[in-house]
């Protein structure tokens, strides 16, 4: 727990107090009474309301949409299944620059919906919405059908051959079980759409904005430090009574599961009514995540004179001055830095998700929240952070490429921690026991026990970190160097100029972005050994 | 307990291990940084924000000339960049800062992050672009927010294109133009500052309720004005945009041009010469920087005719030496704009909060 501790202490906890302190001290002291005054602003009162209203919005909606999906992936075989796994994560990689285009050209003006019926949803709230289930839509299906997928469905069958009705076996045998997956996973949909930035400002216009982009306006554009770090602030009360209210609703049902291997609960759907709810989950997966996806495949080839590989080909080329190297070489990058943070996640959410496992108490349920933490704060806050705080030898970093990782993994680690967490705390201890009573060592239990159960969770979180950190721009932009830009970067670049082949390139470039994402998640997921039975 | 150490021990030299290599991998530009200890150090670092750009081998040429390696920082936007300079006074990431404009010079001022140095070619400077007569900041490039017009839009129409914020407002372009968020957006804010320099601080407002009543859009960034609304360019005409008005830069048409695939004869785009609001760059040497003496070389090749020609092609803006020539593709396809609106630095720093909200309620709200 030591080196969790402080890694957060050091990387998080300690830049954010400072920018907030820096914020909200003068040379007259403390001026604790700005927080009264910024919160009585009526504009800010608005902000604070429709950040609220429209993450619950969007959180219930996501489980609405994702959990018949969840199911779907969990228990039936279909061809293509792994790939459509991979490509629902995409949306959540993409910059969201890039993924309101593809949404505008579905739902805005002259989109597809527009075209067909007459409808058009954009700057209203609905294309926020949808844009938000069309990010979180994998975050559900991932976080829930992880566990649904090693759940014995043998339990749910001895419930029913006792006599309880179909409804009645699930609700009190599965449900229960899924109780902790299914909020780990409402949390993290509600944190991402609570500090949603990206998707509120392309989609929603200058109309709506949330507490994020408040932030980002008053410490980026107007360096109003009191201000944001008071809106700071809010953030960090608002995620302290989520977590909490997670907390009580959690604790109480978690138990110890019976784990089988995936493998072995998945069937082809029979009957009518598995192949309706499967059909109707490929439908919403089609239209909701591949279609805009598909939208920005097409551009990336309408090079001029006829469809072709014009764009891609540009890419080689390190062109003009805005970049010093051709935009391909952008792809090492990504995956190099993406690797390290995943490197850094994994170790620090590991080790936090073991202590969380096996200590109880207060101070442990602390720790729990503050991983979560970097979810609801705004990436320019943790930037600013870096830059007044790592300046000293031997920890001035601000121009090291190690910040970059450093900052992905952040984000990273609260996945590694609430995908690993439920798994664990599923593994029954009596085993660990009997391994050590049998005269296994500690490592040798946790070898033989825990990794076999959990593999397949820590590849899940791997799988997470990765993405998460292939697709964050906030705190990347201010770190990145201009040599070594990430894709996501490289995008934001071509896309700040002119001209039909920047925009054509910035097309391309997401494309790659986009199949590198699913071709990673891919390999992850190939990476999970045939499950060598035997060892229970 | 102990397990989970033993095993996070192992996961941590793994980590490590990646990190280390990435390390090596990366380490051809380390010895310059790591090597504080030398009498004299040999990389000058340039901050900067996200479209700062230079031709690589006029950069060579100045490395080979001055002895000294030029590392380039970038981060974020302009606004955000400088903020980080701020931030982080006496103790900065680099030497030199490049990137702050006359929205944005009196914050700079009156923070006071730099030394003052009159670069070795400033008297070839055009005057007017001289704002700091202490030399704090030294002007390295200007450019103009304007109106831009989409040309197959009014030739199909038979309508002429507006020419002057006076256009904007009447019946015949009603629903036509988009621009960006003054309170995100810098174009978005230069053009609110041209109807200013306009109008007086008394008149603004009742323009921009006019330009409401004209069906003005406004999205939050000039990616999503440009890319996606308006008509005339190449994004927006695939993503179907049917705003044949936007708010840009009087240098976007060459740079259609530029990027044109083929390049067409004639530029796709037009620009609204009576729209314009007049934005100046600047540079300067960064108080407390570890390499002044580079610094001070890099602000004079900032200056520098060859540094000059070659910025138009790089980040579409013009020189602001005397004498320096535009490339053809400027003189043949952009426009030189005469007389554009001006708004003075602490002017705009004394009114730019309370015009923003003033606009935000009025417009967006």
């Amino acid at each position: 727990m030591a080196v969790p501790l402080a890694f957060f202490g050091l990387f998080f906890a300690y830049p954010v107090a400072a920018i907030v302190g820096r914020g909200l001290k003068t040379d007259a002291g403390w001026q604790f009474g700005r927080i009264g005054e910024v919160l009585a602003r009526p504009d800010i009162a608005g902000v604070l309301w429709f950040t609220t209203w429209q993450a619950f919005a969007s959180t219930g909606l996501t489980l609405l949409i994702a959990l018949p999906g969840a199911y779907a992936f969990a228990r039936f075989d279909f061809p293509g299944k792994g790939l459509l796994r991979a490509v629902v994560t995409v949306p959540f990689v993409l910059p969201t620059v890039v993924v309101g285009t593809a949404f505008l050209a579905l739902v805005g003006r002259n989109g597809l919906l527009d075209e067909l019926w007459g409808i058009r949803l954009d700057t209203t709230v609905w294309a926020i919405l949808l844009a938000h289930v069309f990010f979180n839509y994998a975050v559900v299906v991932r976080t829930v059908g992880g566990l649904w997928a090693q759940l014995d469905p043998r339990q749910e069958e001895a419930a029913r051959v006792l006599g309880a009705g179909r409804f009645a076996a699930w609700r009190r045998v599965t449900l229960p079980a899924l109780a902790p997956a299914v909020a780990a996973a409402a949390l993290m949909v509600f944190l991402f759409t609570f500090s949603s930035f990206g998707v509120v400002q392309i989609l929603g216009g200058p109309s709506y904005s949330t507490l994020e982009v408040e932030v980002y306006r008053q410490t980026a554009q107007l360096l109003d430090l009191p201000t944001a770090a008071v809106l700071t602030m809010v953030q960090f009360v608002a995620m302290g009574l989520v977590l909490a209210v997670h907390a009580r609703t959690v604790r109480r049902r978690e138990t110890a599961l019976r784990l089988v291997d995936p493998g072995r609960t998945a069937h082809r759907p029979h009957g009518p009514g598995e192949r309706v709810l499967l059909g109707g989950v490929l439908l919403t997966v089609a239209l909701l995540i591949v279609l805009p996806l598909g939208v920005l495949v097409e551009r990336s080839l309408d090079a001029p004179g006829g469809y072709g590989l014009g764009f891609y080909r540009a890419l080689e080329e390190a062109g003009s001055g805005t970049f010093l190297v051709p935009p391909l070489e952008s792809i090492g990058n990504s995956l190099e830095y993406a690797l390290a943070a995943t490197a850094i996640a994994l170790v620090i959410g590991g080790l936090a998700a073991g202590a969380l496992t096996r200590r109880a108490g207060r101070f442990v349920r602390g720790f729990d929240a503050l991983l979560m933490l970097p979810l609801g704060v705004s990436a320019v806050t943790v930037g600013f952070g870096f830059l007044i705080t790592l300046d000293e030898p031997p920890l001035d970093l601000r121009t090291s490429w190690i910040l970059v990782p450093l900052a992905q993994a952040l984000v990273g680690v609260p996945f590694v921690v609430r995908t690993m967490l439920p798994v664990l705390r599923a593994v029954d201890g009596r085993l660990r026991e009997a391994a050590a009573v049998l005269g296994a060592s500690p490592w040798r239990a946790w070898r033989e026990v825990d990794l076999p159960l959990v593999r397949r969770a820590l590849l899940i979180a791997a799988g997470f970190a990765f993405a998460v950190s292939l697709g964050e721009f906030g705190a990347t932009v201010f770190i990145a160097r201009p040599d070594r830009p990430t894709l996501p970067v490289a995008v934001a670049r071509l896309l700040g100029r002119a001209g039909e082949m920047n925009y054509g390139q910035a097309m391309a470039l997401s494309t790659i972005l986009m199949l590198v994402c699913a071709v990673s998640l891919l390999v992850l997921e190939r990476l999970r050994p045939d499950e060598t039975s035997g060892e229970f | 307990m102990s397990t989970t150490k033993k095993f996070a021990g192992a996961l941590l030299v793994t980590a490590l291990g990646v990190t280390t290599l990435g390390a090596c991998g990366d380490g051809k530009d380390k010895p310059a940084a790591g090597a504080s200890g030398a009498p004299k150090s040999k990389t000058v670092t340039l901050v900067s924000h996200d479209s700062f750009a230079v031709s690589e081998p006029v950069l060579k040429e100045f490395e080979q000339q001055s002895g000294y390696t030029v590392k380039v920082l970038k981060s974020g936007d302009a606004g955000a960049a400088l903020n980080q300079e701020i931030l982080t006074k006496g103790s900065p990431r680099g030497d030199v800062f490049f990137g702050v404009d006359n929205t944005l010079l009196s914050r700079a001022l009156d923070n006071g992050i730099f030394t003052p140095y009159e670069a070795k070619g400033l008297a070839e400077v055009k005057p007017e672009f001289v704002l700091d007569e202490k030399h704090r900041v030294t002007p390295v490039d200007s450019g103009d927010i304007c109106v831009n017009y989409d040309k197959q839009y009014f030739a199909d129409k038979k309508l002429t294109p507006p020419q002057t914020l006076d256009d904007l407002i009447k019946p015949e372009y009603k629903n036509l133009l988009v621009t960006e968020n003054a309170a995100t957006s810098s174009p978005g804010l230069g053009f609110l500052l041209a109807s200013v320099g306009k109008y007086g601080d008394a008149g603004w407002k009742d323009y921009w309720s006019k330009l409401k009543a004209n069906g003005v859009e406004v999205v939050d960034g000039w990616e999503q004005a440009y890319n996606e609304r308006f008509s005339g360019s190449a994004g927006g005409k695939k993503a179907k945009g049917d705003r044949p008005l936007v708010v840009s830069y009087a240098s976007s048409p060459p740079v259609e041009v530029l990027y044109g695939e083929p390049q067409p004869a004639e530029a796709p785009t037009g620009v609204s010469t009576g729209t314009c609001f007049r934005q100046v760059e600047f540079a300067g040497l960064l108080k407390g920087a570890k390499n002044e003496a580079g610094g001070k070389a890099l602000l004079d090749f900032l200056v520098s005719k060859k540094f000059q020609e070659d910025m138009p092609l790089q980040m579409f803006v013009n020189p602001v030496v005397k004498d320096a020539k535009l490339p053809e593709l400027f003189t043949k396809h952009g426009v030189v704009i005469d007389k554009p609106e001006n708004v003075a630095p602490d002017t705009i720093a004394k009114n730019r909060e309370q015009w923003v909200k003033a606009w935000s309620s009025l417009v967006v709200k």
